[in-house]
């Protein structure tokens, strides 16, 4: 529906630039090539009639994309006799949910007497509604246009409105990344601080027990859970930074040493790529085969050098898978470094005598290590915000252990767990999911920021 | 506006009865804090070739950018006094600066033609100034713009080609082209020849010298033979001041300012 | 002291401790590029041993083992004579297949053997509707096995352990080697696989489902971020005055592409199904929240290639007075167009292969059909790997390993396009 209106907008707006480019070129006819006699090209006429009139009419369709349901669920809401619904916002959201289902078509019948009703009373408001937003739109476009071309003349500055309305294009689009960072922080917190109406931060902060249960009844006996976050910070911890980097810091600086300063330029053209594979592979492959081949493997070994209560979700196959993911990470972020060390330093002690580890043992890692400590920073942000590696290897039992054959559960995978499935959305379990994402994205941040800053300032140092 | 800096001026460049095609009064530039030109006036004409020549770091280049209003782009680049074209004053917020500068063109140091056909690097300008509306006509700007430049015999049966597999010379001939498309009315040359060869610089000198007349021409150079070559008056800058401004030849051979003297004679410079 | 022993006598390099010190140093030397290959060899060889794994448990997802079946179209137990069903292919559609695949079956194998797979009876309709002259008669055809004989036939069974502890009976396995003997299995490349959606029975399973939903959903993606992004770039780079706000985009910009995908799965909960009531589980959502993602990755693309424009195009263009917005219209855009694509192609890429933020907005629904439209509920490549990689029966496992192909050979492609363009592209100034 409201797409037809969409496209007869636009239609009006084709029009109004094919009449706003006649114009110009009637001007242009008559200034006769001269330069300032005419100040803009015809096309600059045609695109500012046609933008007058697009913009208003996009403007209020957006709205009513925006703002449509619910104007007609409050409508449809009010239309519902007294009484006949619950007047817990849930009860109302269970009925508006069916109602809108009905209007989808998903269900063929209604549990609640009241919803048919309602649902053909939603499909009458929303066909109104529709035309008189898509006709306003219509008209909006119309008037635009016929607004645009009136202010036609020869040294009218078309190109330089349309410039300008071009400008206010880049700004808003560049205002999108803004909006993004705004939305998580805006909709962690909210959700974050509804959570801890339920829960005090205290206990989510420094508790130690989580078993977070899920509410069956409003009334049972129990259905708060509990929210101490403490085992899956340290599930986190121990899998993403300690396991995982002890993997993929050797392993991933070896790398770039062996590339940066050893391998002919031949090779390197080789290997590079095989590496930037390993980065491409999507986490969820990573998350199969450390499932599938590495928690077995682990588990076997563990049994077989004595650790017979050895979990097959344990913390040591994806802490090394995850390891593995990170090596290509850590390896381009000290290639960075490695090679912006001036080449003189290299020469200067090459030039004493020393060998080539000799140079870079002691003088370039030395050199190249803000660098170094902030990719590794990035990597560790990395690791503890990757979500289907430890979904799928690590398992969900919160526990606070520090051996590595036994099963631990991170942030990311408990996010998973409470949001999956069917679910209320007010229940203290899923909100507690946005609590541990606003810890994740905290702590994500603050050594994002920080890596990133270590490593500015090593670059400028040597630019 | 400074007057001892007017009257110091007006005589030297005034000796004409023409109107001067660009008058600038007290022109000081600044880079934040640093002022970079330190109050130039000087009047500009279509029957001459004006050379401006002085050490690096001068202020010349700054200078002919100002003529064209290119330090806009300059971040933290601020023009003090007035630049008039034909008596109109180019801040002036009613003077629209692309038109600024379809009147006064530019050519750079370095050949910078667009990655382009011949053709479009020529027909550019012209296109989106509106000067052609039919494909005939635009040829025949683009074929006189080429002549005009000297480089129609040499590119004429491969105008498709990219203007970026031309020679060097060639390359900062077809900028002269393009800057000639647009039929302005001041053309401004920041060291055209600097990157170039003898034969090639040779080449745009001619060049410079049959354009003379019909474009008011204003040359930057740090090449003094060259300035005498192609220059019928010159400024000489010197650490943000115009030292001294008149006839070339008065100027090479009996300079008033011994600062003019010494660089002219490579004391410095 | 030290010094003082320098400044006596030149440093005898010849005795017996300096050269073993030298010794001693060259073994160091080798011994660290040792371990610098080391390094390299266990990395790549991971990614040979993931490759390995997921190939040999996958290959066979594209293959599939049939039974041959002498089918009777039963005229009779249809209820649609060949007439009828010419007359009308719709009574042909609704007859009832199953029971004639029942029969047929039971006829051929006795009551009881379960060997032809429940969705098999779509292969006699196809057939019967393609050759309605078939009612009536009988005919040999190649029917789909069950998963577990599927299995038997590819050898993923262990034979040898005891019945309990394994997924196949005993009965199953006596009748797969009936039928191996008597030539009526055959192996066959498995079409389902690509063309069908998911299904309760591995057999039947089929990654078109996911795949399209993923296109779908990258579509999306692609419509929104790759404009928004080049067009950020633009004002950032060419436009935006340097005060305290351009930097708040900028920093804004740079942390969002170290941000955990899995927060934009949250902030796509939150904003786009719980704050703007959109369809759980559809694309545009979906599609929505990567682009989100991807966004920062664009825009840092585009900004290197905006970057890599040499300035002296912009003042050519400035200089015969072209307007600023014309210079990078007309001038920069098109010459970095090609680096901003590489960097979209990459960004579209990564995308492809993101699982959590799509879990978060709902896309895990086990759907059977192929979804439709951008508001249908679908799910996506690396999301359907994920839900199979939970099933415990091996036939799934053969299946998620199968996908896993399927999922990198897109990604090999992608990459490959992003990695032509750059060459084909790439300009140096």
């Amino acid at each position: 529906m409201s797409w037809g209106f969409a496209w007869l907008a636009l239609l009006v707006a084709a029009a109004g630039f094919w009449m706003g480019r006649a114009r110009g070129v009637r001007f242009a006819e008559a200034g006769a090539h001269e330069i300032g006699s005419v100040h803009s090209r015809p096309h600059y006429h045609g695109l500012f009639v046609a933008i007058l009139a697009l913009l208003p009419a996009m403007a209020l369709l957006l709205l009513w994309a925006l703002l449509g349901d619910r104007l007609i669920a409050r409508e449809v809401l009010a239309s519902v006799p007294a009484g006949g619904i619950g007047a817990t916002d849930l009860d109302r959201e269970a009925f508006l949910s069916e109602v809108r289902g009905l209007v989808r078509g998903d269900y063929a019948a209604a549990f609640d007497p009241n919803a048919e009703a309602a649902a053909a009373l939603w499909k009458q408001l929303a066909q109104r509604w529709g035309v008189v937003f898509g006709l306003g739109s219509v008209a909006l476009a119309a008037m635009g246009a016929l607004w645009g071309w009136s202010r036609l003349r020869p040294q009218f500055r078309a190109r330089t409105r349309v410039e300008r309305m071009t400008m206010l294009l880049l700004v808003v689009a560049s205002l999108v990344a803004i909006l993004t960072t705004f939305g998580i922080v805006a909709s962690l917190v909210f959700e974050s601080f509804r959570f801890f109406e339920l829960v005090s931060p205290m206990e989510f902060l420094f508790g130690t027990n989580w078993s977070p249960q899920t509410a069956m009844r409003a009334d049972q006996v129990g259905s708060s859970g509990a929210f101490g976050a403490v085992p899956l910070f340290w599930g986190t911890v121990f899998i993403g930074a300690i396991i995982a980097m002890i993997v993929a810091i050797p392993l991933g600086l070896m790398t770039a040493i062996f590339l940066t300063q050893y391998a002919a330029p031949g090779f390197r053209k080789v290997a590079k790529p095989v590496l930037e594979v390993l980065a491409g592979v999507p986490t969820v492959v990573y998350g199969f085969f450390a499932a599938l081949t590495v928690a077995p493997a682990v588990r076997d070994f563990a049994i077989s050098i004595g650790i017979s209560d050895a979990s097959s979700e344990s913390a040591l196959a994806a802490g090394l898978v995850m390891g593995v993911m990170i090596i290509p990470f850590v390896s381009s972020m000290a290639d960075d470094a490695l090679t912006a060390v001036p080449q003189s330093m290299r020469d200067g002690s090459l030039a004493m005598g020393a060998t080539p580890s000799e140079t870079i043992r002691k003088v370039l890692i030395p050199a190249a290590l803000p660098g170094i400590v902030g990719g590794v920073l990035l990597a560790v942000s990395r690791a503890i915000g990757e979500t289907m590696i430890v979904v799928m290897a690590a398992g969900l039992a919160a526990n606070l252990t520090a051996n590595p054959f036994h099963s631990v559960t991170t942030v990311t995978a408990q996010i998973v767990a409470l949001l999956t499935g069917d679910q209320e959305f007010d229940s203290a379990k899923t909100l507690s999911a946005f609590a541990l994402g606003l810890v994740l994205f905290l702590v994500t941040l603050a050594l994002n920021v920080y890596a990133l800053a270590v490593v500015k300032t090593y670059r400028e140092a040597y630019d | 506006m400074n007057d001892q800096a007017f009257s110091s001026v007006a005589p030297a460049g005034g000796t004409g009865a023409e109107k001067p095609k660009m008058t600038a009064r007290d022109v000081r530039v600044f880079y934040g804090a640093f002022e970079a030109l330190k109050g130039v006036s000087i009047d500009i004409s279509t029957e001459n070739v004006t050379a401006f020549i002085g050490p690096s770091g001068c202020g010349k280049s700054t200078f002919l950018r100002c003529l064209n209003r290119m330090n806009d782009t300059v971040a933290g680049a601020r023009v003090e006094g007035s630049i008039a074209l034909d008596g109109r004053d180019i801040h002036d917020p009613a003077m629209d600066v692309v038109q600024l500068r379809a009147r006064v063109g530019m050519v750079f140091q370095k050949p910078n033609p667009f990655p382009k056909s011949i053709y479009d690097n020529v027909a550019y300008g012209p296109r989106i100034h509106g000067l052609a509306t039919k494909k005939p006509e635009l040829d025949g700007i683009v074929e006189q713009s080429l002549r005009r430049a000297g480089l129609w015999d040499e590119v004429k049966d491969r105008l498709a080609d990219s203007g970026t597999a031309l020679s060097g010379g060639q390359q900062q001939r077809l900028c002269i082209a393009r800057a000639i498309a647009v039929n302005p009315e001041v053309i401004l040359m920041d060291e055209p020849a600097s990157a170039l060869d003898p034969i090639a610089t040779a080449r745009i000198e001619e060049l410079i010298d049959e354009l003379r007349g019909r474009y008011a021409i204003v040359i930057v150079t740090h090449n003094m033979q060259q300035a005498a070559r192609v220059s019928q008056k010159v400024a000489f800058f010197h650490l943000g001041n115009m030292v001294e401004y008149g006839d070339t030849r008065e100027i090479f051979t009996n300079p008033k300012q011994s600062r003019t003297k010494d660089y002219i004679t490579g004391r410095y410079g | 002291m030290t010094e003082a022993v320098s400044n006596e006598a030149p440093t005898d390099w010849a005795s017996e401790a300096m050269q073993a010190r030298i010794r001693r140093r060259y073994a160091q030397e080798r011994g660290f590029k040792a371990l610098g290959l080391l390094a390299l060899t266990l990395a790549c060889g991971f990614l040979l041993l993931l490759m390995a794994s997921v190939i040999s448990s996958g290959w066979t997802a594209f293959v599939q083992t049939q039974v041959r079946v002498p089918v009777t179209f039963d005229a009779g137990e249809l209820g649609v004579t060949a007439e009828q069903a010419k007359a009308n292919p719709e009574l042909l559609r609704r007859a009832d297949f199953e029971g004639v695949m029942q029969q047929s079956v039971t006829r051929a194998f006795g009551n009881g053997a379960v060997l032809v797979s429940d969705g098999a009876w779509l292969q006699l309709r196809e057939a019967a509707m393609a050759d309605p002259s078939l009612i009536g008669t009988t005919k040999d055809m190649w029917l789909i096995a069950t998963s577990n004989i599927d299995q038997l036939a590819k050898g993923r069974i262990d034979l040898q352990a005891a019945e309990g502890d394994r997924p196949v009976t005993d009965a199953e396995i006596a009748a797969w080697r009936k039928l191996g003997a008597a030539g009526d299995l055959r192996k066959a490349f498995n079409r389902t696989f690509l063309t069908g959606a998911d299904s309760v029975d591995p057999e039947l399973a089929g990654v078109w489902g996911a795949l399209k939903g993923s296109f779908l959903t990258l579509i999306v993606t692609l419509l929104i971020s790759f404009p928004v992004g080049v067009l950020a770039a633009i004002y950032l780079e060419e436009f935006a005055p340097k005060n305290r706000w351009t930097d708040v985009i900028e920093v804004s910009i740079n942390n969002l592409a170290a941000v955990p995908s899995i927060i934009f799965g949250l902030l796509g909960l939150a904003v786009f199904l719980n704050f703007l009531n959109m369809p759980r589980s559809a694309p545009v959502v979906g599609g929505l929240t990567l682009a989100l993602m991807t966004l920062p990755v664009i825009v840092i693309a585009s900004r290197a290639a905006i970057k890599a424009v040499p300035p002296s195009i912009r003042d050519a263009a400035l200089g015969i007075g072209a307007s600023r917005v014309q210079v990078v219209f007309h001038h920069v855009l098109p010459l970095a167009l090609p680096g901003m694509l590489t960097g979209t192609i990459l960004g579209m890429a990564r995308a492809l292969g993101e699982t959590a933020p799509l879990l978060m907005i709902g896309m895990r629904a086990f759907l059977t059909s192929v979804p439709q439209g951008l508001a249908q509920p679908a799910t996506a490549l690396p999301v359907q790997i994920f839900i199979w990689s939970d099933n415990v029966s091996r036939g799934f496992l053969e299946k998620t390993s199968g996908a896993i192909i399927v999922l990198m050979l897109f990604l090999l492609a992608i990459n490959s396009l992003a990695i032509y363009l750059r060459n084909k592209f790439e300009v140096r100034w």
